[in-house]
């Protein structure tokens, strides 16, 4: 397959600026080339060994490529590949980054989940394949490309929802994924064909040049709905959030994680490149106002996802909804756009809360992993006392609690702070007023968790009979990462600011 | 670089106390804060800088670099001193270890998380005082509430949940306010300012550079930032009627926490309001005299009266603060040297006093394992030593000369007595002055029906004379208060440097 993209791209050096993905797909087949090599239960340190090496290998050359400035405008600007379907830029770049460390955790924390369970290797090469998917949808810049990626992330993470075979919950939402995931695809497809009709073009450059046809602005309105319906489920942003509940929930700890860190942030790569390349504020008609759509979004989003996460008596599904929550603070980065203001900042921000977000939420997910590997049951309850057996993870929970919270020493606040304070300087004040109000609100239940691990005493006696490597040292390397994220915000902010700034 | 050395030593020491055994922490966590007693020692007798740091006067040992820029806006990390500053740096040093020798005895239960988060909290206020940049002080000043509600909901009493949810809510909830008021002010100010540090606003704001926001003109938008931050830290101080969470806090905190909590942590709402709401906005503060004095003898007056009505020895003192706290806010609204010098030495008098009031009572209750005036009588016949600081730290609340409360208390009605802010001010004063008379009654009361006349305890300890850990913090507190009642320039004198600028416009 490569092979045959490699003939169009017109110089040797331009398709490797798509290694990342390339390495992620790699390992994918890596691990099905172990699978069948030893087909009798290949072991499983070296499966999970070899997903973390390519996820980390990715990360480095992705952390690399930004560095050096590949696809930057110092460097020459974006790449285009293989007629203008693929663009790896700053922004690519960054998403990635995201993507690998959080695929690099989701499978080292695997191990200790995957120990008494069968098809590992299927488990570690579905989720490389679907990380391969979020690579190139950031990368995507044709809607064929943004469908196709969409796709690629998402067929694999149905599979990963419903992997616990024997486990009603499990099956049940994996069905409940593929399905409403099929119908929002067909709503996507359907979006970019209206587009498609008005405009005649893919690329979204073209789409761009035009759009400025006042004759068919109903049909293009429809169009931009529906492909924002599409990712609007991706993100599990209101009202195409039903889904998330229920899959969070039911799929397996670390795949959560995966899904609500990376999976979401690859639906914002998406969205953002789409909407700003394709229908930029100054072109679109009259009519078509999808800052608007997405300032409604933002609001009822974390609005809905912060009151539905305070009444929820099962820590994983509070978390579920906490993380609709955020998908509407990272909305912000769309719904704080106009024209000729400092939408770089904005868009910046928002990513750069991503990138927090990636750390601190697969965190909260993978101690939640920890928590049912010891066999611990799932509400407030009976995380009473926790802190007493297990301090050092129940303190990298606090930081993760806390630091989605908002709460200052941790990188949430600085993200948070920033996403807001670039809001109210493009003048949508209101609408960060709306999130620091749901903000502190988030509190209560955040510290909820807290609150059961220090201050509650146990209900009944229990030992942790073992302490997981894997799963540790992810949660410990999502802490440190949360934490080291204050001090070290400057890097990660001037970065995501620069480059969002190239795509007005 | 002395005080990046100081937050350092602290917050290192507290990691290394989490993760110490239990046998070790209590020793260990006391050996390790005696490091920022000298530190701050070290720098409160090489101070040699003067002025206000956010009015144009010089910063003692500063630092100031870039942290990141956004939106083209700087956050620096920028810290430094001043003579407002430097004594509540070695108030909070001295404070925090006699603090925790005085947990040895009541605190058994997971010791070294319970000394690790002393000195975290420790660390975060030593941050919150010398930290001259908006952001930076603001990430201190919240991260004083993480330990906070751990110490109060582990380590409490029986109600110690709710005690913690609610400080912790409540303050949350005043912080977000201060913060978008603050943060309003930023934005009205535009491009006259490139960065949050703290006398670049100050002098912004005070050169009248402040244009509207967010369609309110720059007249209202000053006015209401300056009462949305006033709220904010009024909730800290606290004042009447926003002072709900703190005797829930201060009853349900085990007697160290109580310590800091009065002794350090309600200074940083006054210390606050001093630096932005006085400094900054001088005018709006001049303009609101009336409703803000009436708050201050409100919290005076009233606070007084609910600590007579109790029947809690710590309750009684938890309310006092509300009561001292309110003669620190007239002495800040008085615009004088005296009334604002007053008010910062007030803090320091107020926070050994405070704590050496809470750990008295919290040596009482070690013994007898009550805190009600009704169970217990006659105690200066068992415990005389207890009792004996007891009583004199209790003249030092009531004002008696030579003792650091009387300093501090006569500082501030000297000023607001001159104040010509507004021509009712002497009237606010003679109010609030009568809230002495109450201070007297309250604490007479208790100590004639506990510690006075035959002696009867109602139940099964043996009550004897505390173990000298116990009563060396007290005594040392006590020693304090004596020594700053009878040479209060040890102090007062860089706190009148500091003061004038704010009075007169600070070379602006």
């Amino acid at each position: 397959m490569y092979e045959a993209l490699l003939l169009q791209s017109e110089t040797v050096a331009a398709w490797t600026a798509l290694l990342p993905a390339i390495l992620l797909a790699l390992t994918g087949l890596v691990l099905l080339g172990i699978d069948t090599l030893w087909p009798e239960e290949p072991s499983n340190a070296m499966l999970a060994g070899v997903a973390a090496a390519g996820s980390l290998l990715s990360f480095a050359v992705t952390g690399w490529f930004l560095v050096a400035g590949t696809g930057q405008a110092r460097t020459g600007g974006a790449i285009p590949l293989y007629g203008d379907a693929l663009v790896v830029d700053g922004m690519s770049l960054f998403f990635t980054l995201i993507f690998t460390v959080v695929t690099a955790m989701v499978a080292v924390a695997a191990y200790d989940y995957l120990e008494e369970q069968s098809h590992r290797a299927e488990f570690y090469s579905l989720t490389l394949f679907a990380a391969t998917g979020m690579a190139v949808m950031a990368t995507a810049n044709s809607l064929a490309t943004v469908f196709i990626s969409l796709e690629l992330a998402s067929l694999p993470s149905y599979a990963l929802v419903a992997f616990l075979k024997t486990d009603r919950g499990s099956v049940e939402a994996g069905l409940k994924y593929f399905l409403i995931g099929a119908v929002s695809s067909a709503v996507l497809a359907f979006g970019i064909s209206l587009v498609y009709a008005v405009t005649g073009s893919l690329v979204l450059g073209d789409v761009a040049g035009a759009i400025g046809n006042p004759e068919m602005a109903g049909v293009l309105g429809l169009g931009v709905l529906m492909i924002l319906g599409g990712f609007a489920f991706k993100t599990a942003s209101v009202p195409f959030h039903f889904w998330a509940p229920e899959a969070y929930e039911g799929a397996p700890a670390p795949i959560s994680a995966f899904l609500s860190s990376a999976s979401k942030a690859a639906g914002f790569a998406v969205a953002f490149r789409v909407f700003v390349e394709a229908f930029p504020l100054g072109a679109v008609p009259a009519g078509v106002d999808w800052v608007l759509a997405f300032q409604v979004l933002a609001v009822v989003t974390m609005t809905l996802g912060n009151f539905a996460a305070a009444t929820q008596e099962k820590v994983k599904r509070m978390l579920a909804y906490s993380s609709i929550g955020h998908a509407g603070y990272a909305l912000i980065g769309l719904a704080a756009l106009t024209a000729g203001g400092p939408n770089g900042d904005v868009l910046g921000a928002s990513m750069a809360h991503l990138l927090v977000y990636g750390f601190m939420n697969t965190g909260a997910f993978l101690f939640i992993a920890l928590v049912e590997h010891w066999g611990v049951g799932r509400t407030f309850e009976d995380y009473n006392g926790l802190a007493s057996t297990a301090p050092i993870a129940a303190v990298a929970m606090t930081v993760f609690m806390f630091s989605l919270a908002g709460l200052p020493p941790f990188g949430g606040f600085l993200s948070k702070y920033v996403l807001f304070y670039s809001a109210i300087e493009a003048g949508f004040w209101w609408l960060a007023a709306v999130g620091a109000v749901n903000s502190a609100l988030s509190l209560f239940y955040y510290s909820r968790v807290v609150k059961a691990m220090w201050i509650e005493t146990p209900a009944a006696d229990f030992e942790i009979e073992s302490r997981p490597v894997g799963l540790y040292a992810a949660v410990l390397f999502a802490g440190v990462g949360t934490l080291l994220l204050l001090p070290g915000f400057g890097p990660v902010i001037e970065t995501a600011q620069t480059v969002a700034a190239t795509l007005f | 670089m002395i005080i990046e050395a100081l937050i350092a030593v602290t917050f290192l020491s507290a990691l290394v106390v989490f993760v110490a055994p239990d046998a070790y922490a209590a020793k260990l966590a006391a050996a390790l804060s005696v490091l920022p007693i000298v530190g701050s020692l070290r720098m409160w007798a090489a101070y040699d800088a003067a002025g206000n740091a956010l009015l144009g006067g010089e910063i003692a040992f500063e630092t100031d670099f870039v942290w990141l820029t956004v939106g083209g806006l700087d956050l620096h990390w920028f810290v430094g001193v001043d003579g407002i500053s430097l004594p509540l740096v070695v108030l909070t040093t001295v404070l925090t270890t006699l603090a925790i020798v005085s947990a040895w005895t009541p605190i058994s239960d997971r010791e070294s998380q319970f000394y690790g988060l002393m000195l975290l909290m420790e660390a975060n206020l030593l941050g919150v005082f010398t930290a001259l940049d908006f952001f930076a002080w603001f990430v201190f000043w919240e991260a004083v509430l993480v330990p906070m509600y751990f110490l109060i909901g582990v380590w409490g009493g029986p109600n110690r949940r709710y005690a913690a949810i609610k400080f912790f809510v409540y303050t949350n909830i005043a912080s977000l306010v201060m913060f978008i008021g603050f943060i309003a002010l930023v934005f009205g100010l535009g491009d006259s300012v490139s960065s949050l540090r703290l006398p670049e606003i100050a002098q912004a704001l005070r050169a009248g550079e402040l244009a509207g926001f967010a369609g309110l003109d720059a007249a209202t938008l000053k006015t209401v930032a300056f009462v949305a931050v006033f709220i904010g830290f009024a909730v800290k101080v606290p004042v009447a009627p926003l002072h709900t969470w703190l005797p829930d806090a201060h009853v349900e905190a085990p007697t160290p926490v109580s310590v800091l909590l009065a002794g350090v942590l309600l200074k940083m709402g006054t210390y606050a309001l001093l630096r932005f709401n006085f400094t900054m906005m001088p005018d709006v503060a001049t303009a609101l005299v009336v409703p803000i004095a009436g708050i201050a003898v409100i919290s005076v007056i009233y606070g007084a009266l609910l600590a007579l009505a109790q029947e809690d020895l710590k309750r009684i003192v938890a309310y006092s603060s509300v009561s001292s706290m309110g003669y620190v806010i007239l002495g800040l609204v008085a615009y004088t040297t005296y009334g604002v010098g007053g008010a910062t030495f007030q803090m320091i008098a107020h926070g050994l006093i405070s704590g050496l009031m809470f750990m008295a009572v919290g040596v009482i209750y070690n013994t007898t394992h009550t805190r009600m005036v009704g169970d217990m009588s006659g105690i200066a016949d068992r415990m005389p030593v207890t009792a004996g600081i007891f009583v004199a730290g209790a003249f030092g609340y009531m004002g008696l000369p030579l003792m650091a409360g009387f300093a501090g208390e006569f500082f501030i009605f000297k000023g607001s007595f001159a104040s010509t802010v507004h021509s009712a001010m002497p009237l606010f004063t003679a109010a609030a002055m009568f809230g002495i008379v109450i201070v007297a009654g309250y604490l007479l009361f208790a100590m004639q029906r506990t510690l006075f006349g035959p002696f009867s305890f109602d139940g099964d300890y043996d009550v004897a004379e505390a173990p000298f850990h116990d009563v060396a913090p007290l005594a040392v507190l006590l020693l304090l208060t004596i020594v700053l009642g009878v040479a209060p320039d040890l102090f007062f004198g860089m706190i009148q440097e500091a003061v004038n600028p704010i009075l007169t416009g600070g070379g602006l």
